[in-house]
């Protein structure tokens, strides 16, 4: 809790509102660059599923030219933050490039941060003592910059994509980062309507952490089970709201791990015992092993998620599907969202509608891996 | 009445839905836009496109036909008329419904017909022409739902995981040769008998009618229906003070 500083806006955890959101997604499967205005104009449609207290975008294939190296985006609350901030990352990291982001102001987006983006790799020495892989260390630092300085926050940090987020109706949001300028094979968006805590700039979808990105349409009953057993490993809570926790989850299962998507599904959207049961012999096994085994990883509530990650999209819902998520195909174009309509919008015609089932993972991968 | 509804907003259309003096509506272009006709009646409404979530929402006598899919919650709560669905719906199609019919040409997401209800001459009826998704007729105390199964090759009962869950009034048809291995303890289901198939004829036939297909074709398959067991009532409660 806050209470020192009366000034600063309330956060997640401070205040409770009592309240959907909408999430939508589109994949090329051949890595063709599709542009930020397509997922602008498919969020849009779902207008009435956000209250302007969030929305945001994470685009993947975006930096072509920095691809080597991890994108950190940062909201500064004041110079001070930023210096201590840069400091920090000048110490860990060899700076490639900084710049501020460039956004277009709108009076239909306030209260900015600074929003600083450092294209970084870990200072050769530094990683070399810490005896961590590159993603570890980068890791580590970023929660370390979370949790330690005062009004820094990194939102952002894999290589060749980026999160852009704020606090207003998603439409707004991407026009204020000029998303028409940026060209990817895979974007994520997400409108937010909070219904626990209020909207702040950190507090928007998407969540990352490295390459992983997380836009999440729900509320999670779990939460505190969830937080209580990932914090047992180095990951810090420090947003107070669902989607945080389940950003580190996958971090956790999939990176540090090593299961495969469809296990990670199959832990946090695990089917009910009585299904299992109805399962083959190996399959059950399987499914008996990953559930006992990462019990406290269940993810209880409904919830509908779209996971970016480099060179693919995973969307999965709760295993009692309390929330709608249509997918689409066209030619090597996957289609995710909340609604048809918000497929409709940018692709009229289709080869292919469905909605998946509860708790079965729908994951997608550029042909021929990443590049 | 000819509304081009793409960039519409949902309550402009919704307006000029409900001011106009002509009973004869046409809705082009529609794109999500959500409670379409709400508690509205003496209309009939086609839709081209994509209507939004609560499609149709209290109806109260009015007729609606949608050339596409439907979204979520099509007919919640709703009171009397028809809607009739060419393409398929999403999920909680028929949300607490209590009179009316729904007729769906494809399939029905999760939920659909969950707490439905009957009640002197209001009985809801909802009739999906494919498959239904888990949860069918969650908590059901009323009404009658129909899944005919037609998307369907092998013998395997059209519907999800968890059918009936809570259902404690009115019936299941399901046109299969296989029950869903999952019923709840608290249902009863049995082999339909042709003269019982003589309380869903008029659906079946209202069906084909707009939908195409032979009506003594699907009747002359195997039926089952599906109800509370009285025998073994409830006896826990769900939910605690």
């Amino acid at each position: 809790m806050r209470q020192d500083n009366a000034q600063l806006p309330q956060r997640e955890g401070e205040i409770r509102i009592p309240s959907g959101c909408a999430i939508s997604g589109i994949f090329s499967k051949t890595g063709e660059k599709i542009n930020g205005r397509k997922i602008i104009d498919s969020i849009a449609t779902m207008h009435d599923r956000s209250n302007g207290l969030g929305g945001g975008f994470a685009g993947y294939g975006i930096y072509p030219q920095y691809k080597e190296y991890y994108a950190l985006h940062v909201f500064y609350e004041s110079s001070k933050a930023k210096e201590e901030c840069e400091k920090f990352i000048d110490k860990k990291f060899d700076i490639i490039n900084l710049s501020k982001i460039p956004v277009r102001p709108t009076p239909k987006i306030t209260n900015e941060p600074l929003i600083w983006r450092y294209f970084v790799k870990p200072q050769h020495n530094m990683l070399e003592s810490s005896h961590l892989d590159e993603a570890e260390y980068t890791c580590r630092n970023v929660i370390q910059i979370n949790t330690t300085i005062e009004g820094a926050y990194v939102f952002s940090s894999g290589k060749n994509m980026g999160v852009f987020k704020a606090v207003g109706y998603p439409e707004d949001v991407g026009e204020y980062y000029g998303l028409e300028d940026y060209e990817g094979y895979c974007w994520t968006a997400h409108g937010r309507y909070p219904t626990n805590t209020p909207g702040w700039w950190g507090g928007a979808h998407p969540f990352a952490l490295l390459d992983y990105s997380i836009v999440h349409n729900g509320e999670i009953s779990s939460y505190d089970a969830n937080r209580r057993y990932i914090e047992m490993f180095g990951y810090k809570c420090t947003l107070l709201t669902d989607t945080e926790v389940i950003t580190y989850i996958i971090d956790y299962l999939v990176r540090r791990q090593g299961l495969t998507l469809q296990e990670m599904a199959s832990v946090i959207a695990a089917p009910f015992w009585s299904t299992i049961e109805k399962y083959p012999p190996e399959e059950r096994e399987r499914l008996t092993y990953l559930r006992n085994t990462f019990s406290s990883l269940l993810i209880t509530g409904p919830f509908s998620i779209l996971l970016g990650f480099s060179g693919g999209m995973m969307a999965l819902n709760d295993r009692l599907k309390l929330r709608s998520m249509v997918i689409a195909e066209k030619g090597s174009t996957v289609y995710v969202a909340s609604e048809e309509c918000a497929i409709r919008v940018v692709e009229p015609t289709l080869d292919k509608l469905w909605s998946p089932k509860g708790g079965e993972a729908f994951i997608v991968t550029l042909e021929g891996g990443e590049r | 009445m000819k509304i081009e509804a793409r960039n519409m907003h949902f309550k402009d259309l919704n307006e000029a839905v409900r001011h106009t003096s002509d009973t004869n509506i046409e809705i082009d272009q529609c794109l999500g836009q959500r409670y379409i006709a709400s508690g509205l009646g003496g209309k009939s409404i086609t839709i081209n496109g994509i209507p939004g979530n609560a499609l149709g929402s209290y109806l109260n006598g009015a007729d609606i036909v949608v050339n596409g899919n439907a979204q979520d919650a099509t007919g919640d709560t709703m009171n009397e008329g028809h809607i009739y669905i060419h393409g398929s719906c999403g999920d909680a199609t028929g949300y607490g419904m209590r009179g009316g019919k729904i007729y769906i040409r494809g399939s029905a997401g999760y939920r659909a017909g969950i707490h439905m209800k009957a009640y002197k001459d209001k009985l809801p009826v909802i009739v999906i022409g494919g498959s239904a998704g888990s949860f069918l007729g969650e908590y059901q105390a009323g009404g009658i739902i129909i899944v005919l199964g037609l998307d369907r090759e092998d013998s395997s009962a059209p519907v999800g995981r968890f059918c009936g869950t809570g259902m404690h009034g009115g019936k299941i048809f399901l046109c299969c040769d296989n029950v869903p291995d999952d019923l709840p303890g608290q249902i009863i289901v049995h082999k339909a008998k042709r003269e019982e198939l003589g309380e869903i004829e008029h659906y079946i036939s209202e069906y084909c009618a707009h939908f195409g297909g032979e009506e003594e074709r699907i009747l002359s398959k195997n039926f089952y229906i599906l109800s509370p067991n009285s025998k073994n009532p409830y006896k826990q409660l769900y939910t605690y003070n």
